[in-house]
């Protein structure tokens, strides 16, 4: 652990250069690749979660007053379960993938290898400081590769704890933690990098992009988006408004990339859907949601001013139908809903991610698509409540999101066998589960042959019954084939 | 098939951006979407190229005197077999994949839905004009994307006879192709699309990712590099300088993203290596090699003096040990064999792209591998010719590329069970056969629960006993769940 001293020296753009340099020597030396050291690092990374589980859930408490049960759920099980899912499989995945070879190449085998890319950045987001920082590290590392990552600062408690935490038990010669923000992360942007994970917003990842592609350094981007929620009629209505409540302020008080961003339900149904969002909610968080300790604080004033910003604007917030309480000196606002918020307001152009949930009208239910494709950007998540099979297709057909869930929100992230990711404007490149493994591997093509049957139609000089032939052999077809050869035989 | 004057109107950002909202209608539309519209272009291209495969030769021949049987082979017939296969299999890939799920969503059901990304821009190259701006689109449009297409226009006659066979054969309001150079190609690179495909070099594949990045559209590179070739002893010597010669001359004459660039051999083999080459060179091509009719030209000046300045350059020059011969105005150059070039010449540090093949010497093959690996960027492919085992495994394990042949070169391209793409400098992503309708597919992941089975553990509020269950729950372990239960 570095002491006060060392960590006050810049980290600045030839730092990166020189630890990149390491890690690539590391990486070099075929250390990475072995499946003793994956596995390894993926048993002392369980080991690290399970001997500091207190400590992590008090930085997450500082950065984001994060309720124990999130931050021991969402966040520590979630990578407690990638590590765990990785040893099981890790065997299986690092196995080449045979492939059958046709004709053309007969006699032939041949096989897809998964390779590790050689040494990647990670960066992570703010919301889910630790999840977001060690899921990716799972996949790179059960990969085969070395690791830089790179913590948010909004998060500092999480960051310094990571750092410390990935020093201590895992290998630091391969994988290294670099805290910072802007002048480290360009630092590091500015290094030629295998892969980048990155983590956050829009805005940030056209500057990762733009500045990977100097290097053709491939991406993987997971950023967000307004995630709407389709309410139908005729459902279970209390178990519908407690999964969204789950997946709004029960996901880091909707500051998540997957919270439910906003409602579209038919004007008919809207007031039911209030009455039991306020019952349910006041069930959850009590009469006194400022003081409930079951709900995130806002990260901080930024992000404060920000979402008061959307509430105060006109013809909003005359709108709110429940909540609306806030608590700048502790950062909190009550979770507050909105009724039939005009399309154009503030609040309905930008990701919210925060406790504010705007409920859109339309006259029948299936207006919802329409509405939702017209707003020009992919979310990374949408949501339709319903039993009606008819509208269940027709918003898996018809929106356009990273990920879909019928009859509830988020949770489509625990399944390891789906990939989460985004597109569009939402994204690129997806993880989790073998998807981790897949993204931060080349998957090398190899074919073998023998030296037996060599065809000399390929060879020049080219005659007419060359080409024939091998039109013939290319085709597949055997009659053609023999056609060619007895033509050939012929001539 | 625009008139006269409208050929001469200037396709500017304005054009670019009336061309793409004219597709994104189209693909709003869902016209782009359902299995009869591709099957309908698939069949409609398989129609184009067979009808039109003497006009097709006859552009090849007239951008790079490429022979027929390569036109006809490694152009035409591989794209009829890349659309008879998605017409074969599209149905299948367009199936959505079941998923598992666990315990934490019980009861659920989960899918992969491949989603077409919308519309699509294939930037192509000028090497094998047809092949590269054809084969992509076929996974385009098999996924069910809309297109536009940017020749290479350093292939003049084969961009205008694409145009021309594309407007006249598949659907216009879906499948556009834009011909011009550099402004037209900004033009395009300004808009907003779902993807990008490009084929080409890693300096031009930087300016497209930037441009890219400015809309976070994704994207495929397929690039190149120094596609090595390890020779061991103890071989079949005439089939491996036989297959080289196809894998370098062969194709294109040397001008392929995947042709052998250099060869790695020990120094007591050079010798016998050299004079096979020697002798399959003039079986294949005759005794004056420059008037072949089996090998394609240099594709313009440009390029038959970059070439050049490589054979001139000192101390490489010294080391030619067959061919060499020039033709300027033909532009031509003789399959050149160049013996322990310096490793630091110009010639061991650009891809040669063209008819020259340096030898390298190794005191053992072993140390082939090293020298790869330190050379810098990862190549699109290398190849090893040999009959040891442990040497293969090597190979494989050792060796970074876009994909490895052991005993032959290039045929790797045409196996569609394999994934197509560099690594590295040599691209990113991947295509061919199924691979191609994945690179233009979304794959979106989708998850299924009804009401029943509410599990009240994860609502507030939170509790110590809840935290606890939970915690059992998701580490699946049976005795802790009932413990936990207990507990509660």
């Amino acid at each position: 652990m570095a002491s006060v001293e060392e960590k006050k020296a810049a980290f600045d753009a030839e730092s990166a250069k020189e630890v990149v340099k390491e890690l690539r020597a590391s990486f070099a030396s075929g250390k990475t690749k072995s499946y003793e050291w994956r596995s390894t690092q993926l048993n002392a990374m369980l080991k690290m979660m399970e001997e500091n589980e207190p400590q992590i859930v008090a930085a997450l408490r500082d950065d984001l007053s994060k309720p124990e049960l999130e931050s021991s759920i969402q966040e520590i099980a979630m990578v407690k379960n990638s590590c765990t899912v990785a040893l099981k499989k890790m065997k299986h995945w690092m196995m080449p993938e045979k492939a059958k070879t046709s004709l053309i190449t007969f006699p032939s085998s041949a096989e897809i290898v998964s390779e590790p890319l050689g040494v990647v950045l990670v960066i992570s987001a703010w919301n889910y400081p630790f999840m977001l920082s060690l899921d990716p590290v799972v996949g790179a590392i059960a990969a085969g590769n070395a690791v830089v990552l790179k913590p948010s600062e909004i998060a500092p408690a999480t960051s310094l704890l990571l750092a410390s935490l990935v020093a201590d038990y895992l290998d630091r010669s391969c994988v290294k933690v670099v805290e910072g923000s802007v002048p480290e992360t360009s630092a590091l942007l500015e290094q030629k990098w295998d892969k980048i994970l990155y983590t956050g917003n829009a805005r940030t990842a056209r500057i990762v992009m733009a500045a990977a592609s100097k290097h053709l350094t491939p991406v993987v981007l997971e950023l967000g988006g307004k995630c709407p929620v389709i309410v139908d009629s005729d459902i279970n209505l209390q178990v519908a408004t407690r999964r969204i409540i789950a997946g709004k302020w029960g996901c880091n008080n909707g500051q998540a990339c997957v919270s439910p961003d906003y409602i579209i339900t038919t004007k008919s149904y809207a007031q039911k859907l209030v009455d039991s969002f306020i019952c349910e909610l006041e069930r959850f968080y009590g009469e006194n949601p400022l003081e409930s300790k079951d709900l995130s604080r806002i990260v901080n004033s930024n992000h404060f001013a920000r979402l008061s910003k959307l509430l105060d604007e006109d013809n909003v917030s005359i709108k709110i139908v429940h909540g609306g309480e806030r608590d700048e000196a502790k950062l909190r606002i009550a979770p507050t809903i909105l009724l039939d918020v005009p399309q154009h307001s503030l609040i309905m152009t930008e990701e919210i991610f925060g406790p504010l949930l705007p409920i859109i009208l339309v006259q029948k239910v299936e207006d919802s698509f329409d509405v939702i494709n017209s707003s020009g950007t992919k979310p990374l998540a949408a949501y339709l409540f319903t039993n009606n099979k008819k509208l269940k297709q027709k918003f898996v057909a018809t929106v356009s999101a990273g990920g879909l869930v019928v009859n509830d929100t988020t949770v489509h992230l625990t399944e390891h066998t789906l990939p989460f990711g985004g597109v569009g404007n939402s994204g690129m490149g997806a993880y989790h589960g073998k998807f981790s493994f897949d993204t931060f591997s080349h998957k090398k093509a190899v074919l073998y042959r023998g030296f037996t049957c060599d065809v000399s139609v390929r060879y020049p000089p080219y005659t007419r019954g060359k080409l024939r032939l091998l039109q013939a052999l290319i085709s597949g077809s055997f009659l053609g084939i023999i056609r060619s050869l007895l033509g050939w035989f012929r001539s | 098939m625009g008139s006269k004057s409208e050929d001469k109107a200037v396709f500017d950002t304005e054009s670019a951006k009336q061309m793409v909202n004219k597709l994104r209608a189209s693909f709003m539309a869902g016209k782009t979407k359902t299995y009869e519209w591709r099957v309908s272009q698939l069949i409609a291209m398989l129609n184009m190229l067979e009808e039109n495969e003497l006009q097709i030769v006859s552009a090849l021949r007239d951008d790079l005197s490429k022979p027929e049987l390569e036109s006809s082979i490694y152009e035409i017939a591989m794209l009829k077999n890349s659309c008879k296969l998605a017409l074969k299999e599209m149905k299948h890939w367009m199936k959505p994949e079941k998923a598992k799920t666990s315990l934490t969503t019980f009861p659920s059901s989960a899918e992969i839905v491949s989603e077409p990304l919308g519309v699509v821009f294939v930037i192509s190259a000028w090497n094998y004009p047809f092949l590269l701006s054809l084969d992509p689109m076929v996974g385009a449009i098999a996924a069910g994307n809309a297109i536009v297409l940017k020749p290479s226009e350093l292939a003049p006659a084969s961009s205008s006879l694409l145009a021309k066979l594309v407007a006249g054969y598949l659907d216009g309001s879906c499948i556009k192709v834009v011909e011009g150079a550099v402004p037209e190609t900004s033009a395009l690179l300004e808009q907003k699309w779902d993807k990008i495909f490009y084929t080409g070099n890693g300096r031009v594949a930087r300016i497209v990712m930037a441009a890219a990045a400015k809309h976070l559209t994704p994207i495929v590179l397929e690039l190149g590099g120094k596609s090595p070739v390890i020779v061991d002893s103890g071989i079949d010597l005439k089939v491996a300088t036989r297959r080289i010669i196809a894998g370098k001359w062969g194709c294109n004459n040397g001008q392929a993203c995947v042709s052998p660039d250099y060869i790695i051999t020990a120094k007591d083999y050079a010798v016998k290596l050299v004079d096979s080459f020697k002798c399959e060179l003039q079986q294949f091509y005759g005794k004056n090699p420059l008037e072949s009719k089996d090998l394609s030209r240099i594709v313009n000046s440009n390029h038959f003096d970059r070439l050049s300045k490589l054979l001139e350059e000192d101390k490489v020059s010294s080391k030619i040990a067959h061919g060499g011969a020039r033709d300027e105005t033909n532009l031509k150059i003789a399959p050149t064999i160049l013996l322990d070039v310096p490793i630091n010449s110009l010639i061991m540090k650009e891809e040669i792209f063209g008819p020259l093949l340096p030898i390298i010497l190794v005191d053992n093959v072993e140390e082939s591998f090293d020298m790869i690996n330190s050379s810098g960027p990862k190549p699109l492919a290398a190849y090893l010719f040999t009959n040891n085992n442990k040497l293969k495994e090597k190979f494989v394990a050792e060796v970074s590329a876009g994909g490895l042949v052991v005993n032959d070169t290039t045929v790797h391209l045409a196996e569609h069970n394999l994934p197509f793409g560099g690594v590295g400098e040599s691209g990113m992503g991947s295509y061919h056969g199924k691979f191609s309708f994945d690179a233009f597919s979304h794959k979106k992941a989708v998850l299924y629960k009804g009401f029943s089975g509410d599990s009240s553990l994860r609502y507030p509020p939170y509790t110590r006993g809840k935290l606890r269950l939970l915690q059992a729950l998701l580490s699946g372990s049976i005795l802790r769940i009932i413990r936990a239960l207990l507990g509660w």
